[in-house]
């Protein structure tokens, strides 16, 4: 309370959300959409544990939050006081760093280091947890000043040594690919792996967090890696013979059973954080560096290339016949309302997915063409991420439509925040994809467990009359030919609004990779196999 | 010190919490730790911990870098190379009835270990050294019956004149 004494004297725009989980998925949403540190505040002990979702999803794809928390008095600290929590223990393994402050002198040099720490190299949450006789006490403020003892580790700066191998490795390709990944968004790093895939000619693969880091319609684009990643991209990292990661992790949705993945090729990986060269696979050359000046520097020590002939063999296994699969004309498959909110928005809205199949859907058939367009929530998979971490993004980006697409599961694990966002008068458009099921589940249950389809069945409520308790307007829509119409109503109205399109409840994401398999492995589509 | 292991020493702030989330890190990242130990340093305010890894080249790797990463450490280094000087200490309570005392006063004598306590039924043991000698001494303690014994874990200081020793960087270690 002390600290919201003061708040009013501050020219800071406070949002009040109706769950702390959503406070700290609205700041993330913020930080991805800006670079900058997003923010967010919560009281002491159930407050700040409801906080531990939100950053545990930000430390996972490297987003820089700070949050602050309440704590009990220094002298009521040990003592199970009531709300009392020790959340600087319960975040440390989510946290990049966290800090408890003992004195209003250290807060000051607290906070610069906080921002710091969680803006510095590879971003990440931090929290500053502030008892409240803290918060009462007075001290001076020194601006700029950092508090002692916190080094940050400089990047080691990789030798020529490096860039000059990584450059013979591909120049001497004959069948090489880029995974690009989200620190080449981190670091804004579009137009030069642009440059360097136009320099060198060769494909680019975009991870699920790397997806509009590089335009779709661009000829070398080729689209996502892995679980439920196209399958001709996956049969390309089988034969690949040089992989150059970039901003990414090889991580296990990504890879599969690492030791049947991309087994001719050599790697070469670049990233800031020196833990990730090697920590899952072993590369041939590791550089750790920033994405832009890797790419930049790489870019000037490769000769001219093409791979026409690799591009046009990946491309001619394309397996996907758009969806061609016969059903009754009234019946909206994902891929539509993926491809209708894309022709609706003309290409300019920001994506915020939640997690499962649709977002699988939202990451395969959008067509991402705007830098940083799409927002997910890739390493955790925290379902419920997407309406809150909406609101941040449209803190940050007023002037862009912005669109969660959601499940009917996830949609409802955070939906009180619909209150936020009317209080807000933010202009979200929400799609709700509704199966009726949690339906990623429901799709491992089919594949894997006998269609034993137990617990994941859901119902929803009726979005229209949920919205209106709200003063919000929502349409269903369940037949094709209202969608473009719907769409563009969805629009036309001011404010936010759900679009709830029901579609085949036992509609799979194609293809997939199992857990731990290989593309040896690979479920395929029944429907489009020839 | 087995073939696959390799002794880290871990300079770092000597904060409330710091070993705290070493000691979570190690947990969480499923590192195989065989010994930690931690202290003053000679500059004030700086801890120092050796750390005693089991694993191949990659784990221990990982173990370095994830350990760099960490805000309040400040420098980790490799020390295995170049015979490190390694030390344990150990204090070993016996029981001692008076026919057995000559021959656990000569032991200790071998060993260069100090009595530091006797009473009519046990003796006390300070033993300093490496940690198979210090295995050696228990060995042949065993038969007399331990009471109890404290074993302080390795601590780790690379010899003035050794090239390990260095800051760890290791981009080089993987792509040799």
């Amino acid at each position: 309370m002390p600290f919201y004494d003061a708040l009013k004297d501050y020219p800071l725009h406070h949002v009040l959300v109706r769950h702390e989980q959503a406070a700290a998925h609205a700041a993330d949403g913020y930080a991805r959409a800006t670079g900058n540190v997003g923010v967010c505040v919560a009281t002491s002990g159930p407050g700040a544990t409801n906080l531990v979702t939100g950053l545990a999803t930000a430390y996972m794809d490297s987003v820089p939050v700070v949050a602050i928390t309440g704590q009990v008095g220094r002298s009521a600290i040990g003592r199970d006081s009531f709300q009392e929590t020790d959340i600087v223990g319960v975040t440390l393994p989510i946290t990049k760093h966290n800090f408890l402050v003992n004195s209003a002198a250290e807060l000051g040099p607290i906070m610069h280091e906080a921002f710091r720490i969680a803006r510095s190299g590879r971003p990440g949450p931090v929290l500053v947890d502030v008892p409240k006789d803290v918060q009462t006490e007075e001290a001076e403020y020194e601006p700029n000043q950092l508090a002692a003892g916190y080094d940050i580790h400089p990047v080691f700066a990789p030798e020529d040594a490096h860039y000059a191998r990584a450059a013979r490795l591909i120049d001497s390709a004959r069948k090489p690919l880029i995974i690009a990944g989200h620190g080449v968004i981190i670091s804004q790093a579009y137009g030069e792996l642009r440059a360097f895939a136009e320099k060198t000619g060769i494909p680019v693969i975009t991870t699920l967090l790397g997806i509009s880091s590089f335009p779709e319609s661009h000829p070398l684009s080729l689209g996502m890696p892995g679980m439920h990643g196209p399958a001709n991209v996956n049969r390309a990292i089988d034969e690949a013979d040089v992989i150059l990661g970039v901003g990414m992790r090889f991580d296990d949705r990504v890879t599969g059973d690492l030791s049947k993945w991309a087994p001719n090729a050599q790697i070469i990986h670049i990233d800031v954080d020196p833990a990730e060269i090697g920590k899952n696979l072993r590369p041939a050359v590791g550089i750790v560096a920033d994405a832009k000046e890797a790419l930049a520097r790489l870019t000037d020590g490769v000769a001219p290339s093409d791979h026409a002939a690799w591009l046009d063999t990946i491309r001619s296994r394309n397996a996907i016949k758009a969806e061609a699969v016969e059903l009754p004309s009234y019946i909206i498959t994902p891929s539509d309302v993926l491809t209708e909110i894309k022709k609706g928005t003309n290409g300019e809205a920001r994506l915020v997915t939640d997690v499962g199949q649709h977002q699988m859907w939202a990451a395969r058939f959008y067509g991402y063409e705007k830098p940083n367009s799409h927002i997910s929530s890739g390493g955790l998979g925290t379902m419920g991420y997407a309406l809150p971490a909406a609101m941040g993004v449209k803190a940050a980006c007023p002037d862009d439509p912005v669109w969660v697409v959601a499940g009917d599961g996830g949609i409802q694990m955070n939906i009180q925040e619909l209150g936020t966002i009317a209080q807000e008068g933010y202009d979200i458009k929400i799609a709700i994809i509704n199966n009726g099921y949690l339906g990623m589940v429901r799709q491992w249950q089919e594949f894997f467990h006998n269609r034993n389809y137990a617990e994941t069945r859901i119902t929803s409520p009726d979005y229209v009359q949920l919205c209106a308790a709200y003063g919000l307007k929502a349409r269903k829509v369940d037949d094709r030919t209202d969608m473009a119409d719907a769409i563009e109503w969805a629009m036309n109205q001011n404010g936010s609004v759900i679009l709830d399109f029901t579609i085949v409840q036992e509609a799979n994401v194609y293809p997939m990779v199992p857990a731990g398999g290989s593309v040896a492995g690979m479920i395929e589509d029944p429907e489009v196999i020839e | 010190m087995s073939a696959n292991e390799r002794t880290l020493v871990v300079l770092l702030q000597d904060h409330p919490g710091a070993l705290t989330r070493v000691s979570s890190l190690f947990r969480r990242r499923n590192f195989n730790i065989n010994s930690l130990t931690a202290g003053k340093s000679e500059r004030p305010g700086i801890s120092r911990m050796s750390v005693v890894v089991a694993g191949e080249a990659a784990e221990v790797d990982q173990v370095a870098k994830q350990l760099q990463k960490l805000i309040e450490v400040i420098e980790v280094r490799d020390v295995s190379d170049g015979a490190p000087l390694l030390r344990e200490m150990a204090l070993i309570r016996v029981q001692a009835e008076s026919d057995k005392r000559g021959e656990i006063t000569e032991l200790a004598k071998l060993f260069g270990a100090k009595i530091v306590d006797i009473s009519h039924r046990s003796m006390t043991l300070e033993i300093t050294g490496a940690e198979h000698k210090v295995d050696s001494l228990v060995g042949l303690l065993d038969k007399f019956g331990i009471v109890e014994m404290v074993r302080s874990g390795r601590i780790a200081m690379a010899r003035d004149n050794a090239s390990g020793g260095a800051v760890w960087d290791n981009t080089d270690v993987l792509s040799a």
